[in-house]
């Protein structure tokens, strides 16, 4: 339970800050103001400006809604083809269709996910749209095969076949009983894909291939700042733990939902 | 230690042997006495590598900063400080009717490969460099070059249509320098020149050694060894320097760290000039730019001293005009293009653009393009006009805009010596016609009265300006770090070069 309020609290304090940047931020951070570029914290900036000047804590407020928005678009992609392929392989079990899908699904899995989304956007360009894309696609077999998994063992029990007794077809009953059945699983892997979309993202940035200037991202905040750390580490420092933050904080509340809503865990502590 | 090391453990050819072996002695005896021992190699940085290594046919700056006055050489050359000077040509005279030069050559020189440079070989590389198949990036230089002819074997005449003011300048490009038949087809992999040092190695990716040549025509250079070594990478290149991996970055790609070195007394900073002037490049041939007002309007929205603070931290002089300031012809013309957003926000309107417009501003990898691209486009929103930054590859940069002129603005540094000339040329990327620039130009190349030049550049860089081609941004500096016992690196670039015969350490 503390892992989940921690990790919820640190995630939820990010997501007010991205949903805030919409209506407000301390400053513009499209402007920049030259003669007063690498300050120092203080109480009128905060997190202190960055090398054009811009106020490093609306930047990274603005930053966190682009990570957000990425990893959630990202995230959507994943569960809303993978689950899906899922079901349907699930039902399908044994067929031609599940092998395909499944190998498919390998067959994403087989690369490593950050290089793949390195060739996608240098293929169509930089964009977070792109990036949005590329970290979508390698959730998908993620997805995929959780609910595959938990599916299969769902088949065999006694209330799926009360359903098919009771006349139901098998994509009937993966909607009305296997989905609300892997809904916990898909809530707790949801949140912890969320996070690593929000590394993936950063990840990107950082190589010049996720969001583009001038709107910020924590990515190349952090790979803009290199060159200074050694006269202003405050460039670094904090687009670094906010990535560090957002990160920790999603995986807490992950594992603090695992435990609150995994059935076989549950099971043994009571 | 490490100068023995090195030469003690890497493998060369046998011919360097005999030199090696007493430096060697030489270096052990002395250090084991227990004075300093006299450091005879050098590891120099650049950021970018040479794609080849032959400077007549490549147009990449970083084939010049390895071989210019290293290993290859021209019958004339540029000084450190942009002035030419004799090199493989000793004297020349020119016909009354200024449509001939007849070129003293030296005697005893040598090629790297043995064979003697006689009068053959200046004919076969200017014919070669003015070929039809020719793959010479600067083909220009050699325009209205009629005839090379052999006199005898250390004099030869080259013929010309007109008179051409230019031509010593022109032929002390790395462009135009001699090549020998012999080695000329392999000059890119293995380069045969002239110079005081022979080309030794190529790790792709890694480094490229030149060692002295022993039977150099000039003064023998101090160094025994020069290596130059690729990091593309600023906080990598940082870091080597801070380690002593590198004694020199004669061009230190991150201007933001130069105070950190300059606060270091094991290094001196080396701030300078370069022939490096950086421009918002304006497609004029596309709408709106097409309109003198909307250059106009871009020119007034920018403030130089904002771009040079904000992406060089202050390294740059600003410019109003294609001229480098340091050139005696330079006119100062930054008060044609003040900053001044009203102004700008006027000009639009009357152009038919009250509410600005969109447009898109691509960006090479270069730190000057790259940051100063955000602040430019951050100052042209100011006066309505959004620029989409697009980050592209030299490659890229060099297919779309540079050849085939699919842009609509770009920043980029014109480095070459003297480059004005641009503005006369309708097929250049500007996409610009400009019938006076010619008219200029054509006058220019007639002329070898310097005052005479004067006057007419100086008409050509108001012409230019008043016709608002394209934003004049700042002259590049040329900003160098080194080990503060290094000796005889040019402080500026009149031309890409890192010219070491004259280098050495001091104890």
């Amino acid at each position: 339970m503390r892992a989940l309020l921690t990790g919820g609290g640190i995630a939820g304090v990010f997501a007010l800050a991205a949903l805030v940047s919409f209506f407000w931020t301390p400053y513009d951070v499209e402007v920049m103001d030259i003669s007063g570029k690498l300050a120092g914290p203080s109480p009128a900036h905060w997190f202190g400006t960055d090398h054009f000047g811009r106020d490093i804590f609306s930047m990274i407020m603005v930053g966190g809604r682009v990570s957000i928005a990425v990893a959630i678009v990202a995230v959507g992609i994943g569960i809303g083809i993978g689950v899906p392929l899922g079901l349907t392989a699930a039902a399908q079990r044994g067929s031609m269709l599940d092998e395909l899908i499944m190998r498919g699904n390998d067959l994403v899995f087989a690369f490593p996910a950050l290089l793949i989304a390195i060739m996608i956007t240098a293929v169509f360009g930089p964009s977070a749209v792109n990036a949005i894309i590329a970290i979508g696609i390698f959730n998908v077999p993620v997805f995929a095969r959780l609910v595959r998994g938990a599916a299969l063992s769902l088949w065999t029990r006694d209330f799926i076949l009360a359903a098919r007794v009771s006349g139901k077809g098998k994509v009937r009953i993966s909607v009305e009983h296997i989905l609300p059945n892997v809904a916990n699983l898909l809530i707790v892997q949801g949140t912890i894909q969320f996070s690593l979309g929000i590394l993936a993202e950063a990840g990107l940035s950082y190589v010049g291939l996720g969001a583009q200037p001038p709107t910020p991202s924590w990515g190349r905040m952090l790979a803009e700042s290199q060159t200074m750390i050694g006269f202003a580490p405050h460039l670094a420092l904090f687009p670094g733990l906010a990535i560090v933050l957002a990160v920790l904080g999603l995986n807490l509340m992950g594992d603090g939902l695992r435990d609150l809503l995994d059935p076989r865990i549950r099971r043994v502590r009571t | 230690m490490r100068d023995e090391m090195k030469v003690s453990l890497k493998r060369r050819p046998l011919t360097g042997w005999p030199v090696r072996a007493v430096a060697v002695a030489v270096g052990l005896v002395v250090s084991a006495g227990g004075a300093g021992a006299q450091q005879t190699d050098i590891t120099i940085g650049m950021q970018l590598e040479p794609p080849n290594l032959d400077p007549t046919g490549g147009a990449a700056q970083a084939i010049d900063e390895v071989t210019y006055a290293n290993v290859f050489e021209g019958l004339t050359r540029f000084g450190p400080d942009g002035s030419v000077l004799p090199a493989l040509a000793e004297s020349w005279v020119i016909a009354p009717d200024g449509l001939s030069w007849e070129f003293k050559l030296r005697e005893g020189v040598t090629f790297h490969d043995g064979t003697p440079f006689t009068a053959e070989d200046v004919a076969f590389s200017i014919e070669r460099a003015m070929a039809d198949d020719s793959t010479n990036a600067q083909k220009q230089l050699f325009e209205g070059i009629n005839s090379v002819n052999v006199l005898d074997d250390y004099a030869v005449e080259i013929g010309l249509d007109a008179p051409k003011g230019s031509l010593l300048f022109n032929l002390a490009w790395g462009d135009a320098v001699m090549v020998s038949p012999a080695s000329a087809e392999s000059n890119a992999s293995n380069p045969v020149g002239t110079g005081p040092f022979k080309f030794s190695e190529w790790v792709q990716g890694d480094h490229v050694e030149l060692v002295r040549n022993p039977d150099y025509w000039g003064e023998a250079p101090k160094l025994e060894s020069v290596e130059f070594r690729f990091i593309s990478d600023p906080t990598a290149a940082f870091a080597a320097m801070m380690a002593g991996d590198v004694d020199a970055f004669p061009v230190f790609p991150a201007p933001e760290n130069l105070a950190q070195f300059e606060a270091d007394p094991r290094f001196s900073v080396i701030v300078g000039s370069t022939e490096g002037e950086t421009i918002l490049a304006i497609n004029n041939g596309r709408e709106p730019f097409s309109d003198i007002r909307v250059r106009e309007a871009i020119a007034h929205a920018i403030d130089r001293q904002e771009i040079i603070d904000g992406a060089m931290f202050g390294y740059g002089t600003p410019i109003g005009t294609h001229f480098a300031p340091h050139n005696p012809a330079y006119l100062d013309l930054t008060g044609m293009s003040e900053h001044d957003p009203e102004k700008a926000k006027t000009l639009l309107a009357e152009a038919g653009y009250p509410d600005g417009f969109s447009t898109t501003l691509m960006l090479p990898p270069p730190t000057y393009a790259r940051r100063g691209g955000e602040i430019v486009a951050a100052q042209l929103r100011e006066v309505g006009i959004d620029a989409e930054i697009i980050n592209i590859e030299w490659a890229q940069w060099l297919e779309q805009v540079f050849k085939n002129r699919d842009y609509d603005l770009t920043i980029v540094s014109h480095t070459e010596p003297m480059d004005i000339g641009i503005y006369a040329r309708k097929d250049y990327y500007f996409n610009h016609d400009d019938p006076v620039m010619r008219t200029l130009m054509a006058g220019l190349d007639e002329t070898a009265d310097e005052t005479e030049r004067t006057k007419i550049l100086q008409a050509a860089e108001e012409q230019v300006s008043k016709n608002y081609v394209n934003g004049f941004l700042f002259q590049l500096a040329k900003t160098g770090v080194a080990d503060a016992r290094i000796r005889g690196l040019w402080e500026n670039a009149p031309t890409a070069a890192n010219d070491m015969s004259a280098v050495y350490w001091e104890e």
